[in-house]
């Protein structure tokens, strides 16, 4: 079997001419997702069951089901719904982009929300303790000790769900949106080279998910300066 | 605060965890200036007691008062209590993600709501106090469990506490570093600071207590002066404890 390198240079620029949507569905979802994330997170431990079962629901509900399948309910489901094809969100859920972003956004967040809970839970009770003997109330506590020492904890985790959705990403061209691996996939089916196609586009995919964690890593580093000895 | 009302009274408390009473009958009254020594077993109620007395455990029988202050579920402004209790943990609990300044300045600014500047100094002085200034900067991590100790000390003084407790504060340390944690408390108790300690360093208790407690199963066995606790001990359960920690 013969490599055509040819036509790698010949796709390579036309793929990436979609990393700007490609980056857009990641940054867009990685933040919407964070918010509804910390949202779902304070409900699941809010200690109030009319709070914590609605979340767990939700949870249990999107993680329990294939993002492939949760993009497909939004986009060839909801438009079905009257109420929807109603509202004022109508202009979102008609439109392919804004479906791939609603998706995305649900699925992180049910993840990052259980990653967000586990750096809660991996806060010291003792710290907290020293904080309410010295009058610190419960919101104060939260603000200057749980939530900057809990997302220390919840990095590396919250680092591995930005690779996954990155990568989820690419399943937005199953909605005809022509991101990265939509361009690839026209390129294919117009030149019958899968290998040469996939096998480049594997590698954007992985030069992308070494620049992010290089991010990361040094986000963790700034972070966690307060858990190295030497001064 | 006259001298006559109590700093701290306890009437009759009890405790419960499930099935198991942790506190019977506690009936204690800690005048301004005391320095109380608590010791007893592992599991005696010493740790749930004093826990008790700024709530960071309720009691469910009987009453607490911190000055004329009673602790109940009701009380609107837990926080304004607790402000004037400070307390020092076996485990250190600084706050590991700021520098020891900081770990100082924190319950200042948003609790007493003093200046940034005002805070500072205040820091910085009961860091001299505990004789550790030079490590203002670096975070807890980079200190000796003895250094630590002090900070938790330092960081309860900067709220300018009427009492202090201390919950077995040097049990978590090499025995070269009690010494240090120990001379602190003996300046702090020199200083006429109300103190309450759970604690087995029965020198400390010589030398510094006004009264001696024994606790076991939940209850105040016996308390008294310590040259009466150690020389004339009254209960045979009291005798056997005092054998066993000072026979080595």
């Amino acid at each position: 079997m013969s490599f055509d390198l040819s036509l790698i240079l010949d796709a390579l620029p036309k793929m990436l001419m979609g990393i700007g949507l490609t980056f857009q569905l990641l940054i867009l979802s990685g933040f919407l997702g964070l918010v509804l994330a910390i949202l779902v997170m304070l409900m699941r431990i809010s200690g109030t069951w009319w709070l914590s079962w609605p979340a767990q629901a939700y949870i249990y509900v999107l993680r329990g089901t294939p993002i492939l399948v949760q993009i497909f309910i939004v986009y060839y489901g909801f438009p079905q719904l009257e109420f929807i094809r109603e509202s004022f969100l109508w202009p979102v859920f008609r439109d392919p982009f804004g479906c791939a972003v609603v998706a995305l956004t649900l699925n992180t967040a049910a993840y990052v929300s259980e990653i967000l809970r586990g750096g809660v839970l991996g806060v010291d009770r003792g710290v907290l303790e020293a904080g309410e003997a010295l009058g610190l109330s419960k919101s104060q506590r939260f603000i200057y000790l749980t939530t900057p020492i809990a997302t220390r904890l919840a990095l590396p985790a919250y680092g591995n769900d930005i690779i996954s959705l990155l990568k989820s990403t690419a399943l937005a061209s199953t909605i005809t949106l022509m991101e990265m691996t939509g361009i690839a996939r026209t390129i294919v089916a117009q030149t019958y080279a899968p290998y040469e196609i996939f096998v480049s586009l594997a590698i954007v995919y992985m030069i992308l998910t070494f620049l992010i964690q290089k991010l990361l890593a040094r986000i963790e580093r700034f972070l966690g300066r307060y858990t190295i000895r030497e001064s | 605060m006259t001298n006559a009302q109590p700093l701290i009274q306890m009437k009759s408390v009890g405790k419960h965890f499930g099935d198991f009473q942790a506190l019977k009958d506690i009936n204690l009254s800690v005048s301004k200036g005391e320095r109380i020594v608590v010791c007893g077993p592992s599991g005696s109620g010493k740790s749930t007691m004093i826990r008790c007395i700024n709530r960071l455990e309720r009691h469910d029988e009987g009453q607490i008062f911190i000055g004329e202050i009673e602790l109940t579920d009701d009380l609107k402004d837990l926080n304004a209590v607790r402000r004037e209790v400070g307390m020092v943990f076996q485990s250190f609990n600084l706050f590991p993600h700021m520098t020891i300044v900081k770990n100082l300045m924190l319950a200042q600014r948003l609790v007493r709501k003093t200046s940034k500047q005002e805070a500072h100094e205040v820091a910085m002085h009961y860091l001299e106090r505990v004789k550790i200034p030079e490590q203002a900067n670096k975070y807890p991590i980079q200190l000796s469990g003895g250094q630590q100790q002090r900070v938790a000390i330092a960081r309860a003084l900067c709220m300018k506490p009427e009492v202090m407790l201390f919950d077995e504060p040097t049990s978590a340390l090499d025995p070269e570093m009690i010494h240090e944690v120990l001379d602190v408390m003996v300046d702090l108790a020199k200083d006429g600071m109300t103190m309450i300690c759970v604690t087995h360093e029965m020198g400390f208790a010589r030398s510094v207590a006004d009264r001696v407690i024994f606790m076991d199963g939940g209850e105040i066995l016996e308390q008294a002066p310590p040259e009466e606790f150690f020389g004339n001990p009254q209960r045979a359960r009291t005798k056997l404890f005092l054998s066993q920690i000072l026979q080595h």
